[in-house]
């Protein structure tokens, strides 16, 4: 870069140090925090929870909740919200269940369609939004419970009065996209590292972590996907411009509603994945799946720096927060506390969370 | 000679506030038409209907003759009318850059642009800086700057560049110096004339009468939301304007609007 070479120097604008520019990014705030949150467990929790296994353990429910906390995050860097991801899970669930089991159709039909059928669901969502004008939190506050009890009905009557539909497993056991979407990957590579012994194994030989369950790979491939969209392409830009201000970003030729319903439907599409994967794991579906899914997405995705007013955050830092969570949840239980604190543990972590995204904020914009 | 911009019979109401009440309006080629107006004659709404930021509830509007129906900005914008609107519309949290080419993003050559949809922030930075430094806009360092961290006036500049970098038909500028200072001022007057130079023809809205008698070739007076009259800055001293666009005066009958 000769040019820049060139221009001359302005005496006022001083270069910026390294950790100036660090404490600007929205993603500091958790990183800082699943730091803090790795130091409380190393020091309280029983050291099998950093082994491989505890590990795992952990990363796989902060994977099913990163997922969606990707895709609430988009969203709310684009300046709306659902709530309705939630009952989202359960109602794709449903609709994936029948798809194998009622329909016996193959994956490789039943997840395209599942995903068709969340993203109509979502584009739904999206243009009552931005037809109304109203507030997405009243509108998908609407649908958590229509989705939610549509899933009732819809698992009765697609069971015969049952709230569950089982034979899922039955059903894709020996689907050849199977493994894409549950159990564990590279599982000839931890069975390699057993008999190595750098993978602990059972008394049979059998390693104990038998691969890296598929949600996790998902989860980290959908973070990095979603950080190159907001920070490598027009189109990060349109949705941070149309999260920022809606009319400027209009008026300065950015294709807003489309941007929003593309949005929704991304949610949408996020809620169904995890539909996809734990219905194939749990070999059944039932309409509690997902059950108030929607707040810990939005939690972690504050907690990863996105602004409730919109325009500003990450897709690392909801990746950060989604891992917090659920160091949280499983870290309790390998200590002496009592697990019930989880709920005070993240309330608190929230708070603390926004705290400090509203003060690093500031700073940013100079303390207006 | 036939105006670029026609605009006939406009109406734009707002509830029970009639913002343009059957408004007429014309910009000819290659000349700068001065706006004025009392606060809240409808000069801001005039150009949002001919830029496609609001849609008008009657009238028509021409560009180079052919009728058109804008229903966005974009499709003002990718006729060649680019507006730099009072409000400004910048993207606080995005750099300086990503603003100048919002909606207009270069891509990298390749599959890297057409396939994986990458910006090519190097060729998008270097744009940016030539064109502020066009326009002056020196104390701008960093081009990767949040446009929230610049003061208002360095706002305005980088607005102005971005209309005077992409206007190809018509550049509208809704009060450009209104946050500027007198240097800076003077270097959105220089720019205006060098983009008429080029041939592109301006609208120019402003309170600034020195300003608009300098650089106008007409005036369009607008009052209580239509042209009242559209005068010669060379025929006419500034308090005629003034008193034209109060009402304090009537104006003269071969200026008035039809
Ligand atoms: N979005 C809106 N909603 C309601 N009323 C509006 C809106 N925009 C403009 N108006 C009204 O329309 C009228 C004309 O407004 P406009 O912004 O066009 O005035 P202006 O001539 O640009 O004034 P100024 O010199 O102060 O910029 C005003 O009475 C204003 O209150
Ligand atoms: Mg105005």
């Amino acid at each position: 870069m000769t040019e820049s070479a060139q221009v001359s120097v302005d005496e006022r604008i001083k270069q910026e140090s390294f950790l100036a520019k660090l404490m600007k990014r929205p993603e500091l705030g958790a990183i800082a925090g699943a730091i803090l949150v790795c130091i409380f467990f190393l020091i309280t929790a029983d050291p099998a929870m950093f082994t491989l296994s505890g590990v795992m353990n952990f990363m796989t429910p902060a994977a099913q909740l990163g997922i969606l906390a990707i895709g609430a995050a988009l969203l709310m860097i684009g300046g709306e919200f659902d709530l309705s991801i939630g009952s989202m899970v359960a109602f794709s669930g449903l609709f994936f269940g029948v798809c194998v089991v009622t329909w016996q159709l193959p994956l490789v039909l039943s997840i395209p369609m599942t995903f068709a059928f969340a993203a109509a669901v979502g584009a739904i969502n999206g243009n009552i939004v931005i037809r109304s004008g109203l507030p997405s939190f009243i509108v998908t506050l609407a649908f958590l419970f229509i989705l939610r009890g549509l899933s009732l009905v819809g698992l009765k009557m697609a069971t015969g009065g049952s709230t569950q539909l089982r034979g899922v497993r039955d059903q894709v056991e020996n689907d050849w996209l199977a493994p894409v979407f549950s159990g564990e990957a590279f599982g000839g590579l931890f069975a390699w590292l057993a008999e190595l012994g750098v993978v602990e194994t059972f008394k049979n030989g059998a390693p104990k972590v038998p691969g890296i369950p598929v949600e996790i790979l998902w989860f980290i491939a959908i973070t990095l996907a979603a950080t190159y969209v907001l920070l490598r392409t027009p189109a990060g830009n349109w949705i941070f411009a149309s999260g920022g201000d809606k009319v400027a970003a209009s008026n300065s030729g950015v294709p807003v509603n489309r941007v929003k319903i593309s949005l929704f439907m991304l949610t949408a599409c996020c809620a169904a994945l995890v539909a996809i994967i734990t219905v194939m794991d749990a070999g059944s579906t039932d309409a509690r799946r997902g059950f108030q899914k929607e707040f810990e997405a939005i939690i972690a995705a504050v907690i990863g720096g996105c602004l409730l007013t919109g325009g500003y955050g990450s897709a690392i830092g909801a990746f950060f927060g989604s891992i917090i969570f659920g160091m949280v949840v499983i870290g309790l239980t390998y200590t002496d506390f009592d697990q019930d604190w989880f709920q005070v543990f993240l309330g608190a972590m929230l708070l603390i969370a926004v705290l400090f995204n509203n003060a690093i904020r500031k700073r940013v914009t100079g303390e207006r | 000679m036939e105006p670029i911009l026609k605009g006939r019979n406009l109406v734009k109401r707002y509830g029970r506030v009639t913002a343009l009440d059957h408004c007429d309006f014309d910009l000819m080629p290659g000349e700068i038409l001065a706006v004025i107006g009392d606060n809240g004659a409808g000069k801001s709404t005039l150009i949002k209907a001919v830029s496609g930021a609001v849609a008008p509830d009657e009238g028509e509007i021409w560009l180079e003759g052919r009728k058109v129906d804008f229903h966005s900005p974009i499709d003002a914008r990718e006729a060649g009318i680019e507006t730099v609107y009072q409000t400004l519309a910048m993207s606080p949290a995005l750099s300086i850059t990503d603003n100048m080419f919002m909606g207009r993003e270069i891509r990298r050559k390749g599959p890297l642009g057409s396939v994986f949809r990458m910006l090519d922030r190097p060729a998008m930075e270097k744009f940016a800086r030539d064109k502020l430094n066009e326009l002056g806009l020196m104390t701008i360092q960093n081009i990767n700057q949040a446009v929230e961290t610049l003061s208002g006036g360095q706002r305005q500049g980088v607005a102005v560049a971005r209309a005077a970098a992409f206007g190809s038909k018509v550049i509208i500028l809704d009060e450009p110096t209104a946050a500027l200072g007198v240097k800076e001022s003077r270097r959105v007057l220089d720019l205006i004339q060098d983009v008429k130079s080029r041939g592109i023809p301006i609208i120019l809205i402003s309170h600034n009468m020195p300003h608009v008698f300098e650089v106008a070739d007409r005036i369009h007076v607008h009052r209580l939301g239509k042209r009242l009259c559209v005068i010669d800055p060379k025929d006419y001293t500034m308090s005629d304007a003034v008193a034209f666009m109060t009402g304090a005066k009537e104006p003269p009958e071969q200026d008035r609007a039809a």
